[in-house]
């Protein structure tokens, strides 16, 4: 188990340092920030000063060298439009964002697994025919596309809701809608996909001829079952509650991570985009950790591993 | 044999159908308080789906009709309170691939205790005490500290093993084995069967013996019925029917048996395969396997009638009967 978890946590932490040498090369390789950010009338000498303050004019393996030896000892970088450590730009956005994803995430939950075990269990019904359509075109249609209609809806035609901004938690409740809808519609496919896989497996029939009550049957035999593969796409999911909302906090203009990440790139102020970078990676990668644990957690079979002892009858 | 005793269950005219395809075409079956009865046919032949009917655990679309009664209670379209404390504690049931029949996230003594909680109401130490029991009564060793091991610990042989401590928890009137030994290794297989007839004989338990393997029924069955194309084709006791075979399928399944004694010959097979349920012949369903139809076996469905006590094949032109004697 020991070695298992330092190999997960090896494994990590390559991706992450893959994910930030990759945003870093393709950031220098996407546009001269000095120009971008004194604008196309800056004097070439200004631009020289700016380049050579910001580390610019190194070759580009020495600014690869000194940004890992920064982030060694915790320093992220400065914004290059104020100066700002990067890091206390980010995480003052990391809280309006996860007011968005975490009641999201709960949405989805909520929503999509019930309704994926309901599908299932009364497949090729009428509510499992409604609850598949709902599920295509939940996940189907973008996201933008999703918010622009209940911004229609719900804040210009029936004018209940405010169509953009976060005065209140008012504000939130469309884009929470936005984000939860196409996430449970994915989820619901998923479980149901799963739960279907599991009924039709032997051991639910034997657990049927054994007298184990039907709703026993689901409870105890099958959901835990069908849990292993729907784990997968819920930790997927918590892997993107920093970062998953990006178009929708632009079609809300919701001032949270996502946003901040938008207007870092267009300025292209290194330091802010690399350290959101950073952030998503590592979040990701710690869920998926989460996940792998989890698996080891529900299902036996990957828990032993090599140790099985199987003797013969 | 089984006249003598109390009839446990009782199969009559069970019919079942798959969208409207019918696989299972009216069984009659009698099955005496502690009988072991073999039921014997080519996969597909309904041996499977008879059982599955009885208990009610074919999936929803099935349509099943006639009666299927234990001691007198109806099992077909039974409330799920009777069917669930019949299932598991009336009649148990062990299946082909003992692996993917115990669920792989539950250890076996949570699954075996599962089946002891609902039909011996017992719980705590007295129903760890009893799982433990079981699992030494089938046989595997180091049983206390395999009662916390999880299905993918154990051997094929040791999971039909702890299956059958399963079936067993119940005290079960009936066990309805279903292809026990076919996913295991030949010296296991004997085994098992070893096992089960040790079982039986201990706690005077029937037993029904699904298989398609005549040799497997004959050690183990009083009783026999051959099923081909979801019906009883011919039923008597195991040593009549191995003696004097009356249907001609019969007597097909036992000459391609290896003969134990006496010069050894070419294996004979049956020629022709099983007919797809969808496209039945419209007279007797082997005739068009068999090497003695006339014009009558093509237009008609022989019906399962006793030749003699104890004896019954659905054949027109049985074995023993001259030429156009014997008539349904």
């Amino acid at each position: 188990m020991a070695r298992f978890l330092l190999l997960r946590i090896v494994r990590a932490l390559v991706t992450i340092v893959l994910v930030v040498t990759f945003a870093f090369v393709v950031l220098r390789l996407s546009g001269d920030p000095a120009q971008i950010i004194l604008g196309p009338e800056a004097p070439p000498e200004a631009i020289a000063a700016f380049r050579k303050a910001w580390g610019l004019d190194d070759p580009i393996w020495l600014q690869y060298l000194n940004y890992f030896g920064a982030i060694a000892q915790g320093e992220l970088g400065r914004s290059m439009r104020d100066g700002r450590s990067a890091i206390v730009l980010v995480t003052e956005r990391i809280p309006l964002t996860l007011a968005l994803t975490v009641p999201a995430l709960i949405l989805k939950l909520g929503i999509g697994i019930p309704a994926g075990i309901y599908a299932a269990l009364h497949r090729g019904s009428l509510a499992d025919r409604i609850v598949m359509a709902l599920a295509v075109a939940g996940f189907t249609v973008p996201s933008f596309v999703l918010g622009l209609t209940l911004v229609l809806v719900f804040a210009v035609q029936l004018g209940w809701l405010p169509s953009g901004g976060q005065d209140s938690w008012r504000h939130a409740i469309l884009p929470i809608l936005t984000l939860g809808i196409g996430g449970a519609a994915v989820l619901a496919r998923f479980t149901r996909s799963a739960m279907l896989e599991v009924l039709g497996q032997p051991y639910i029939r034997a657990a049927s001829a054994k007298g184990v009550p039907w709703h026993q049957v689901i409870w105890k035999h099958a959901l835990p079952n069908a849990a292993i593969p729907t784990v997968t796409i819920v930790g997927f999911m918590v892997g993107t509650l920093i970062a998953g909302a990006v178009v929708v906090e632009s079609v809300f203009s919701w001032p949270g991570v996502g946003r901040l990440l938008v207007v870092a790139v267009a300025n292209r102020d290194l330091a802010v985009v690399q350290c959101i970078l950073l952030l998503v990676a590592a979040t990701m990668v710690v869920s998926n950790l989460i996940v792998d644990f989890l698996y080891g957690f529900l299902d036996p079979r990957l828990r032993s591993g090599a140790e099985t002892a199987k003797a013969e009858t | 044999m089984s006249e003598n005793r109390a009839s446990l269950v009782s199969l009559k005219g069970l019919t079942v159908s798959f969208d409207g395809v019918r696989v299972l075409h009216g069984v009659d079956l009698e099955v005496a308080a502690g009988e072991a009865v073999g039921l014997v046919g080519e996969s597909g032949s309904g041996k499977s789906v008879t059982w599955l009917a009885a208990l009610g655990l074919l999936p929803r679309k099935a349509q099943v009709s006639g009666s299927a009664t234990l001691k007198g209670i109806e099992l077909i379209g039974a409330s799920p309170r009777v069917l669930d404390s019949v299932r598991g504690g009336r009649i148990a049931m062990i299946s082909q691939d003992p692996a993917s029949a115990l669920n792989p996230v539950l250890r076996v003594g949570k699954q075996i205790g599962e089946a002891l909680a609902l039909h011996r109401g017992l719980s705590g130490q007295a129903l760890r005490a009893e799982a433990l029991r079981l699992l030494e009564l089938v046989g595997i060793p180091d049983a206390p500290r395999r009662l916390d091991s999880y299905p993918h610990e154990f051997s094929g042989g040791q999971n039909q093993r702890v299956m059958i401590a399963m079936a067993l928890a119940g005290q079960p009137e009936l066990l309805v084995a279903d292809e026990p030994t076919t996913a295991l290794d030949v010296t296991i297989q004997a085994q098992i069967l070893d096992l089960l007839r040790e079982i039986r004989r201990e706690m005077n338990m029937a037993l029904v013996l699904i298989s398609h393997d005549l040799g497997v029924i004959s050690e183990t069955c009083d009783r026999v019925g051959v099923m081909y194309a979801g019906r009883i084709v011919e039923q008597a006791s195991a040593a009549r029917l191995f003696e004097t075979p009356q249907h001609p399928y019969t007597q097909g399944l036992l000459a391609s048996l290896p003969p134990l004694d006496g010069p050894r010959r070419r294996m004979r097979s049956i020629p022709g395969v099983v007919p797809d349920p969808r496209h039945l012949p419209m007279g007797c369903a082997f005739a068009p396997r068999c090497d003695r139809p006339t014009s009558r076996c093509l237009q008609a469905q022989p019906m399962l009638s006793p030749l003699e006590a104890g004896h019954a094949v659905a054949c027109f032109h049985p074995a023993s009967a001259k030429p156009g004697m014997r008539a349904a």
